[in-house]
Formats: C-alpha cells, structure tokens, sequence
C-alpha cells in the first residue's frame, strides 16, 4: 500500500504542474471555459459517488447542492464581498448540512426514498431561489469578476487553476474515504446493509459521514460557478444536467472505485464539449442520456469494470 | 371576499385533486404495488400530452379522446418497457441503484427527444370547452378543470373496479404482497406484473390529454409533477387507490390555497415539501399502510 500512496501524490503533482504550465502556454481561452466545465463536472461526479457508488444510495437532487453552493457565493459576495476561499468553505459548510439534513432524515429508510427526498429538495430549493429577491429572484443575478487574477494573465486562467485544485482535492478526499475504515464499511452497506448493521457496522453514521462530505463537495463546486457565468438564476444554477451528469458520469466510469467518476467525468465531459462546439446542445444532451441508460444495461460496472474484464481475461489467456 | 376567495380556491382545488390522482394512478400501481421506481411517469404523461397536442392539430381530434383511443399503444409500450426492465434489473437483483437510474436516464432522453423535435414553447389544444365557464352562485368552474376532474375519475373508478374485481386485477394486488405464494397458485408473476405496468402507462395517455386541456405544456413540466405524483402515492399508503385519490385532493386542495393566497409561485414547491414531510415524519403514509 505504502509506494502506492507517494504514486497518487506525485500523479496530483504531475497533474498540479501540468496545469500551471498550460496557462503559461495556451492563450486561447476557449480552452480554459472548456476544461473548468469538464473539471467541475469531475468534482461532481467524484462527490456523488462517495455516497452512490461507495453506499448504493442515490442522490437525484445534484443540482441543488450545486446550486446551494452558487447562491452561497452570490449572497456572500452581495453581502460582505468576501474572497473567494472564504466563500468556498462557507459553501461546503452549508451544502454539507444540507447533505447531513436530508441523510438525517431519510437514510433511514429505503434508499428509493432518499433519492426522491432528494430530488424533491432541489426542487422546493430552487423554488425559494425562485422568490428570493436579494439574491436576484427568478431574473437572476450578475456578478462582477474581480480585476486582480495574481499572477494569471486573465481570471479565467486562475479559475481553471482553482478548479483543477478542488478536482484534485476532491480525488484525494474520495481515494482517502474508499481506502480507509470509512470505506469498507460504506461498501459493506452497499453489498448488504441489514447484515453490516447485524455484524457491528454503524451503518446510519457511515451514512450521514457520506451525505454531509458528498454535499459538501458539491457545495464546493458550485462555489466558484457564479465567477465563471458571472450570472446566476435559477434555471442555469439548478440545471438538470447538472444533476444528469453527476449521475452518468460514475455510472459511465464505474461506481466502485474513486477513479471511476474522474475516467468517466473526462470522457462523457470531453465529449460533451466536442459535441456541443460541433453540433448542438441538445444533442449533447441527448448523447448523455443515451450512454447513461446503454452504460447501466450493457456494463453495469463501467468502464473500470470493462477495463478489468479485460485484463482478466489477458491475464487467462497467459496461463 | 374572503369567502368568496377562499370557497373558489377548494373547489378548484378538488378539481386539480382529481386531475392529479390520474396522473398518480399508474404510479400507485408500478411504485405502489410491484416496487418498481418509475421516476419516467411524469414524462410519459407528458408523452401523452404530445400525442394528443399532435393528433389534436393535425386532425382536429379531441384531446381526451385521443388519450383515450391511444391508450392501447401505450398499454404495449408500458408492456415493453417492463420486459427490459426486468430482463435488465429486477432478474439479476440491481433494481436499486442501476434500475433508479435506467428510469432517470429514460425520463431525460424523452424530455430531450421532445426538446430536439418540438422545442422548448408552450403547446396548447382546441377544444369546445376550453375557455368556457360554469357559474354556480359565487363560485365560477372553468370547463377545462370540470372536463379532466370528471374524466379522471371515471378512470381511477375503472382501475378501481378492475383491481378488485377481475382475476388478473386482483393477481396483481397479489403480486405486491406475495410473490412466491402467486406462483405457486399458478400465476407467472413477471406475466402479471408486465400486464401491470401496462395499465400503469396506458394510464399516462388519459392523464397527459388531461393535462394539456388544463393549459399548455412544454417538455419539461414533467419534472415539476415527480414531487406531486411521488407526494400522494406515498401520502395514500403506496397504492391503495382510494388513498390515492385522497391524497391527490388534499394536495390539489393545499396547492389551490396556497397559490390562492400567497401566490402561484410558491404552488410547485407544495406537492414537493408535503412530500419531504410524509418521508420525514409518516413514510406509512396517512393511512399507515406499508
């Protein structure tokens, strides 16, 4: 285990560095909206796997951790103009709540009602966005980026760089929970709750340690959005293929390990930005749908379970 | 005033109620009854408020007839849609986790497939009694909510009756309960069930012409009834179809009021918190059955 822990750490550093060095390269801006999408969509994917992937509960309401997130920004930065890191971390603190409430309240039954308690949230949440005038009511709200970027040469560039930090934060954080004490009793609810809670697991505790940390990294993506669209209403801020996506993308790389949501948050992200430039939007939507249910029929383990199939049978086929 | 306000605010309510327990039906029926989380009804009702918006437009057919003549097409869809499901999940026991999503991947791809071919406007029928009112006194009922309410309600009548009088009905209340003890009295359970979801989508197509008679509907309206329809089938006891029918009024009633009273904004949120409510604090539902 051991060499394997200073391998993720110099693959975040090789990740980090790599980063940097596209600022200095690329002048194209194009290419940094392009990946802070992909990358916030990774942050995403990674959080809903640590409680759908990692439990076997599902979260439908994505969207409106998301969104709690961006509107934390939006109301903080009106209020007291706070920077940027201090918002982010009152937006995991909110959206982790929010995560711990809904665990708190119907973790205890049957996952299918957490997953329409959950999408009933984001909807009731979305409908308070919609009559909260401060924040901007159902019209939206513009924000305006700050001049300063450090040492960036746009802010765009220090966006991407922030969000490339959290991506990688975020892969820490649910490579930590999966190998951890943590994560093998979240694997033992989702092979078989009643008997992990029967052989001493504290399955309602796993599961709340897992609600408030997926909230909470959903929060923390949603964070910086309102300084990348520089405007926020309801409808972009609870968009539903926010919520699509953050499901489809570990679907599509495989829930069971933490890589799968970054493979498949890469690939179906990439994709989807490929699509969008060459053919349209809705086709691109329609493209994530599509793969979502083909995935879940066809290879319910993804494309980490594809790939270990794969060398499996490499693996037969030299005995 | 107040009186006034506050009487014609029930009585559309109880007309929205009964509308809502014809969308709820075939939910009380594939979630209620066989377990099966079809997040996708709201968006085959919408299916059927397509249907009935095109034949409408094209032949000038009724709506609700229209729901009704198509409601064998989608008796087989329903039918179909169960098969794979249950060759996809239920058999191999991932109806938890990968079965919630197939049926969120599937509401997504119909919602988008009617962007891509529709787009995003409001559509809307023609029908005699769209636009006309009935004044009774002070309270004044629009056709276009009187319409649906009574049309619901023969249907809900109908699937009552069919459930607790004919064999296949009554097969299926079966099912629910006792699977193993069904097929050993003879029945094939993935038969039943599959004649279940049937009924449960053809349904869809009377609820959908329903509701594009009530107003115009543009593809994602569907979404806005998951809470709703999710709310009174858990809220009457998981497809007790009477309890259904209760639950339905209540919410319409509640809605009614509020969007009455504090404005239409704060309405879609209701069937949705009425619905966090019951799972934080009834999850029996209000009639305690589980």
């Amino acid at each position: 285990m051991k060499p394997k822990i200073h391998l993720f750490w110099i693959g975040a550093a090789a990740v980090f560095a790599a980063g940097l060095m596209f600022t200095q390269v690329a002048d194209n801006e194009f290419y940094f909206f392009a990946s802070y999408v992909v990358l916030q969509a990774v942050i995403m994917a990674t959080a809903w796997n640590i409680l759908g992937g990692f439990t076997g509960y599902v979260n439908f309401g994505s969207a409106g951790f998301f969104a709690v997130g961006a509107y934390t920004t939006v109301a903080l930065n009106k209020a007291f103009g706070l920077p940027l890191p201090v918002m982010i971390v009152a937006a995991a603190a909110l959206s982790g709540l929010l995560g711990l409430a809904a665990g708190y309240l119907t973790l205890r039954l049957k996952g299918v009602y957490f997953a329409i308690s959950t999408l009933a949230m984001s909807i009731v949440l979305e409908t308070v966005a919609n009559n909260w005038e401060y924040v901007g009511g159902a019209s939206g709200a513009y924000i305006l980026t700050p001049e300063d970027s450090w040492f960036f040469d746009s802010y765009i560039e220090l966006l991407f760089m922030l969000i490339l930090t959290l991506a990688i934060g975020s892969a820490a954080v649910a490579r930590f929970l999966s190998s951890s004490r943590i994560g093998q009793g979240l694997a033992a609810i989702r092979d078989d709750e009643v008997a992990a809670a029967s052989s001493g697991v504290p399955t309602l505790k796993l599961k709340l340690i897992s609600a408030s940390v997926m909230g909470a990294m959903m929060g923390v993506a949603g964070a910086p959005y309102p300084f990348f669209v520089t405007y926020v209403d309801p409808v972009s801020a609870f968009n539903l293929l926010v919520a699509v996506n953050a499901i489809a993308m570990p679907m599509i790389g495989g829930t069971a390990t933490w890589i799968g949501p970054i493979i498949g948050g890469l690939v179906v992200g990439g994709a989807q930005e490929i699509i969008t430039v060459t053919i349209s939007s809705e086709m691109n939507l329609l493209v994530v749908g599509v793969m979502l249910v083909a995935f879940i029929t066809l290879a319910p383990r993804g494309i980490v379970g594809l790939f270990q199939d794969f060398r499996d049978k490499k693996k037969r086929r030299k005995q | 005033m107040f009186l006034d306000l506050f009487l014609n605010a029930v009585v559309a309510g109880i007309l929205l109620g009964g509308f809502y327990a014809a969308v709820a039906l075939g939910l009380s029926i594939t979630f209620g009854q066989l377990d099966i989380v079809n997040i996708a009804h709201p968006a085959f009702v919408i299916v059927g408020s397509y249907t009935a918006y095109i034949v409408n437009e094209r032949l000038g057919l009724d709506p609700i007839l229209t729901g009704v003549l198509f409601m064998p097409v989608f008796f087989v869809a329903g039918m179909g849609l169960y098969r794979f499901y249950y060759a996809s999940f239920e058999r191999t026991g991932q109806e938890s986790l990968s079965g919630l999503a197939f049926f969120f991947g599937v509401m997504f791809i119909i919602e988008v497939v009617l962007i891509l071919v529709y787009g995003v406007d409001y559509r809307l029928v023609e029908a005699d009694y769209i636009g006309k009112t009935l004044h009774l006194g002070i309270i004044s009922v629009p056709y276009r909510m009187l319409v649906p309410f009574l049309v619901a309600s023969v249907m809900t009548t109908g699937v009552y009756l069919y459930m607790s009088r004919t064999f296949t009905g009554r097969a299926i209340l079966a099912v629910a309960q006792d699977r193993l003890a069904l097929q050993l009295m003879g029945a094939d359970p993935v038969k039943i069930k599959q004649i279940a979801m049937g009924i449960a989508i053809a349904t869809t197509a009377v609820a959908g012409s329903l509701l594009i008679v009530i107003g115009p509907v543009e593809p994602s309206v569907g979404r806005l009834y998951i809470g709703r329809v999710f709310a009174i089938v858990i809220l009457g006891g998981m497809g007790s179809i009477g309890g259904t029918m209760s639950a339905a009024l209540l919410i319409g009633v509640v809605e009614s009021l509020i969007a009455t009273f504090y404005g239409p904004s704060w309405a879609p949120a209701v069937g949705f918190m009425i619905l966090l409510l019951t799972l934080a604090f009834r999850p029996q539902g209000l009639f305690g059955r589980i």
